[in-house]
């Protein structure tokens, strides 16, 4: 069943660019469990679509299956979605992509969707540098079925059953630094600060940009024992690096001291800024954010914020020559050799 | 069929086998014996039967030179030009009584003159081509070009017509057109001092040709993916579909870059396996491109949850199916028409797809347009079911046409201006009555926007378990596969309807049942044909079932599935469908059938 949120906007309402206010931005009634982390990950989309002033119709929401990519329909209801199947939304993205390089790609998966059934299509999505956002909404479970584990969930963490897990787990933030993604960021479901930039910059990187979100499954995964809880997660995230995500034409008026800060420009004109907590920090450099990653991985942290931005990287349109114009609105006349053209072609097979 | 006697002067009507190494280059002297001949306007066929493997296995080229014609194999041998020693035993048993065989003599082989009735050629090919060329590379090059250069003078081949050929194909390096034709001099040299040349098996020029081209429908089929405006093509290299592909991309780098910014107007994606694949079609398809795919049986097997989303959710595809020997690996490089029933129901649940059979590469060219208007006008998968045979082999065909008023049918898609006076899009609504709903393409505008989805949908396009709601959108799925019987392409029949026997047959196999046609018409058997173009079936196929008490079903498979799949969809008596069935990879020759129907005459049993 499909519940339409009504649409009532309270008046002095803030509104963007366009006029629109940011409940022009949601979609479909959430049927998610109260509390569960998608829910907040959905809003701060909303958040960074409102801020944005992204017309609706410029987006398109891909999926695959599962708690995660149901909740495509939650927001943008002005813009297309797909609900494809399950561990395949980068292939439909990859046609989809080729097809209309114009619109924005959202992208939101699950870490079952995108590290088990998935795993080869999110490595190529990554490989190819697909212009696309794609949110990993990471809580270790699969919720549909009922509690299993996930291919991230943490070896020794324990099922709601009190079962260990036995398995090394898939970061997805490692995968992506190691396979050359050129945007690659953590957050958590319950950092609405943190994680709104993070979206907003990610929808204007141009190429692949991953964002794992750790977004706890309240029914099945937010016990004691858990590495994926409400609780744990906010015990053992470090944030180390903060990114403020800067319009085009606005100023970057705070001023940090030597080495605290990083401006990216990115290929729009806006900026985002990266904020090191950590002085050892660099987010502009693979090896060392890979390096970092894994050393806090060990110590049973999760390093969240901006953790690499290489912009400016050759992406999938640029590999693939593509025309400015969208192939799917380029004449027809301009893509039929027609008769005239036959005759020559066919003088070549005689 | 009526042995012919070879004793007499046989123009026009003769069949050449080579037996090579693979690896070797020996493909391209083949190729131009088979071209000289086209170009001196006899009618050829070219079979290649090739192993699944880069270097030093066997490989055959066989050419049929006919002057009626024919495009099947005719199943003999006359002449055997036997390139490697490893299968001298089985080449030499292959001739035909009253045939020649030409081999290397630098090494004799004595063994191979143990048959009385056939003619052993002996020429020292690698001594020639060690006296007059350098490098071994060369040496084995040349070698092949040598022995094209022997049959240039055993058959009577125009010799301006193989140095124009030679010129063409080195237009950029001169000196290589003329060292090969040095190499076919010393050949055609040596075999008119040793051989009483031309044998009687020989060509005399005719002017059968004109308007035709040697095509193979790998190739015709991209042609038509050119002209049908797609402009996504989405791909996992696979055997015998990547020839496909690679003619997509060679056409499109001479006509799809835009003269101005050097831009390509096309994408081909080669993706991490055939689910990717299809799932980058169906992406691109949503998306308002035209998109496709090309494989063959594993890929579509590895394809088909994708499959059920694009019927369900009703996205266009269109997907190649290019056939090869199953199942699981099989065999690769060999052909057979196994994957009808696959693709005719493929995917879980009630699904079922519009199906395309092209029976030579000018059909390949025409169905691949055609099967692009027909998957955005029915918003449907639609699978073009090619084989190895027609897939890579060159086929003379005639001449693709095409109509300049031609517009791609892009079916019932709302544009913004049609947006601007609805109140309401709806996404699965039966809007007109047939069937079909109208779509919107992502960017449109915010009315226009939908949510696709495999799950349970309402004709209004929102998530559903009601009962009632799921029946009525596949309901009404099954009235759009219906009407699509009449969209298709018809059958073709041949004959006075009234015959008592007829034969039903699809693609690959209308060469060899044309063929026999004639031959039992000869023998004053009355045989009607019907030919099948496309699934679902029209009503001509009714009629036909309806008006024939005895029909064979020719098929290149061994379950016999195009019969299986007769006896599902249509009316007709299953008791009435006998099976004629040629499944062990290789193209079907004529015999096969003209055999099988008088057998089962003789027998009694069909009368």
């Amino acid at each position: 069943m499909r519940v339409t949120k009504p649409r009532i906007v309270p008046p002095g309402a803030p509104r963007n660019e366009l006029g629109m206010t940011r409940r022009d931005y949601e979609g479909g009634m959430s049927t998610l469990c109260a509390g569960c982390g998608h829910d907040s990950v959905t809003a701060a989309i909303v958040q960074a679509c409102f801020e944005l002033s992204l017309p609706p119709q410029s987006v398109a929401k891909l999926s695959g299956i599962g708690c995660s990519s149901k909740t495509t329909a939650y927001f943008v209801a002005g813009a297309h979605g797909f609900n494809g199947v399950h561990g395949r939304m980068p292939a439909i993205a990859a046609g989809a992509s080729a097809a209309n390089r114009k619109l924005r790609y959202i992208g939101v998966s699950g870490d079952g969707d995108s590290l088990s059934i998935g795993l080869g299509q999110l490595g190529h999505a990554i490989r190819r540098n697909m212009n696309m956002l794609y949110m990993l909404e990471n809580n270790g479970v699969y919720g549909l079925t009922k509690g299993q584990f996930s291919a991230s969930a943490d070896m020794g963490s324990r099922s709601k059953k009190g079962e260990k897990n036995q398995n090394e787990p898939i970061d997805p933030v490692l995968l992506a630094l190691s396979l050359g993604a050129t945007f690659v960021a953590r957050s958590f479901s319950g950092d609405k600060e943190q994680l709104v930039p993070l979206i907003k910059a990610g929808l204007t990187h141009r190429g692949f940009g991953l964002i794992d979100v750790l977004s706890p499954c309240v029914t099945f995964n937010d016990h004691e024992g858990s590495t994926k809880s409400y609780a744990y997660v906010r015990e053992h995230q470090q944030a180390a690096i903060a990114a403020d995500y800067v319009e085009p034409r606005r100023e970057i008026t705070v001023s940090y001291a030597e080495g605290e800060a990083v401006s990216v420009e990115m290929h729009d004109g806006s900026n985002v800024l990266l904020r090191k907590l950590d002085r050892d920090y660099d987010p502009t450099d693979r090896a060392k954010a890979l390096a970092y990653v894994q050393e806090r991985v060990q110590r049973n942290e999760y390093v969240t914020g901006m953790i690499y931005l290489g912009e400016g990287r050759s992406h999938f349109h640029d590999r693939h020559n593509t025309p400015d114009e969208p192939l799917n609105s380029i004449p027809y006349e301009k893509l039929c050799p027609g008769s005239a053209g036959l005759a020559g072609i066919l003088s070549g097979f005689r | 069929m009526p042995e012919r006697d070879l004793t007499q002067e046989r123009l026009n009507d003769f069949v050449v086998k080579f037996a090579n190494v693979n690896g070797t280059g020996s493909a391209s002297a083949n190729s131009l014996i088979m071209k000289s001949i086209f170009r001196m306007g006899v009618p050829v066929v070219g079979k290649n039967f090739f192993p699944s493997n880069i270097q030093g296995l066997p490989t055959w080229y066989e050419i049929r030179v006919t002057r009626e014609g024919w495009r099947a194999r005719s199943g003999r041998v006359d002449l055997m030009v036997a390139m490697n020693a490893e299968t001298y035993a089985r080449d030499i048993a292959e001739v035909a009584p009253g045939g020649w065989l030409l081999y290397d003599s630098t090494w004799p082989r004595p063994s191979l003159l143990s048959r009385e009735d056939v003619t052993v050629l002996g020429v020292p090919l690698a001594q020639l081509c060690g006296d007059h060329f350098e490098g071994a590379r060369a040496r084995i090059l040349m070698k092949n070009v040598m022995y094209a250069g022997v049959l240039a003078a055993l058959l009577d081949l125009d010799l301006e017509i193989v140095r124009e050929l030679l010129g063409e194909s080195f237009a950029r390096k001169p000196a290589l057109a003329d060292s090969n034709m040095n190499a076919i001099r010393i050949g055609y040299d040596y075999a008119r001092e040793h051989f009483d040349c031309p044998l009687p098996i020989r060509i005399a020029p005719m002017d059968e040709t004109r308007g035709h081209v040697m095509m193979d429908g790998n190739t015709a089929a991209a042609l038509g993916c050119v002209y049908a405006g797609a402009t996504v093509g989405a791909w996992y290299p696979i055997t015998p579909s990547t020839s496909l592909m690679d003619a997509f991309r060679a056409f499109c780098a001479r006509h799809r870059v835009d003269p101005e910014t050097g831009r390509n107007n096309y994408m081909v994606i080669q993706a991490e396996d055939e689910l990717a694949a299809i799932g980058a079609v169906i992406g691109a398809s949503w998306n308002g491109a035209r998109a496709f795919t090309p494989t063959s049986g594993p890929g579509v097997s590895l394809m088909n949850e994708f499959i059920g989303l694009a019927y369900y959710a009703e996205i266009p595809a269109v997907l190649f199916d290019v056939q090869r020997v199953g199942p699981s690996t099989g065999m690769p490089t060999r052909t057979q028409q196994c994957d009808l029933l696959t693709c005719a129901y493929a995917s879980h649940g009630d699904t079922r797809h519009v199906l395309l059979f092209p029976a030579d590469p000018g059909e390949c060219f025409d169905f691949a347009v055609q099967a692009f208007d027909l998957a955005e006008r029915l918003q449907t998968p639609v699978f073009v079911l090619l084989d190895l045979d027609i897939g890579m082999n060159d086929w003379m065909t005639k001449d693709p046409q095409w109509d300049d008023d031609y517009r791609p049918d892009r079916g019932k898609v709302i544009t913004a201006e049609m947006l601007e006076g609805m109140q309401r899009f709806h996404r699965y609504l039966d809007v007109d009555g047939d069937g079909i709903p109208w779509r919107t393409i992502p960017g449109v505008g915010e009315k226009g926007a939908y949510f696709t989805r495999g799950s349970g949908h309402n004709q209004l396009g929102a998530y559903t378990e009601d009962p009632a709601e799921y029946q009525l959108v596949v309901d009404r799925l099954r009235r759009k596969f219906d009407a699509a019987a009449r969209l298709v392409p018809t059958a073709v029949t041949e004959g006075s309807g009234r015959a008592e026997v007829g034969i039903v047959s699809f693609g690959s196999c209308d060469g060899a049942v044309r063929e026999a046609l004639a031959a039992l018409r000869r023998t004053g058997v009355a045989v009607d044909y019907l030919r099948i173009r496309a699934f679902p079936f029209g009503e001509e196929v009714e009629e036909f079932l309806r008006d024939h008490e005895a029909i064979f079903v020719v098929e290149q498979n061994r379950d016999a599935q195009l019969r299986a799949l007769l006896t599902l969809e249509t009316a007709v008596e299953k008791r009435k469908l006998r099976s004629i069935l040629h499944y062990n990879g290789l193209p079907m020759s004529a015999d096969c059938v003209v055999d099988a129907v008088v057998a089962a005459l003789a027998q009694g049993e069909a009368a």
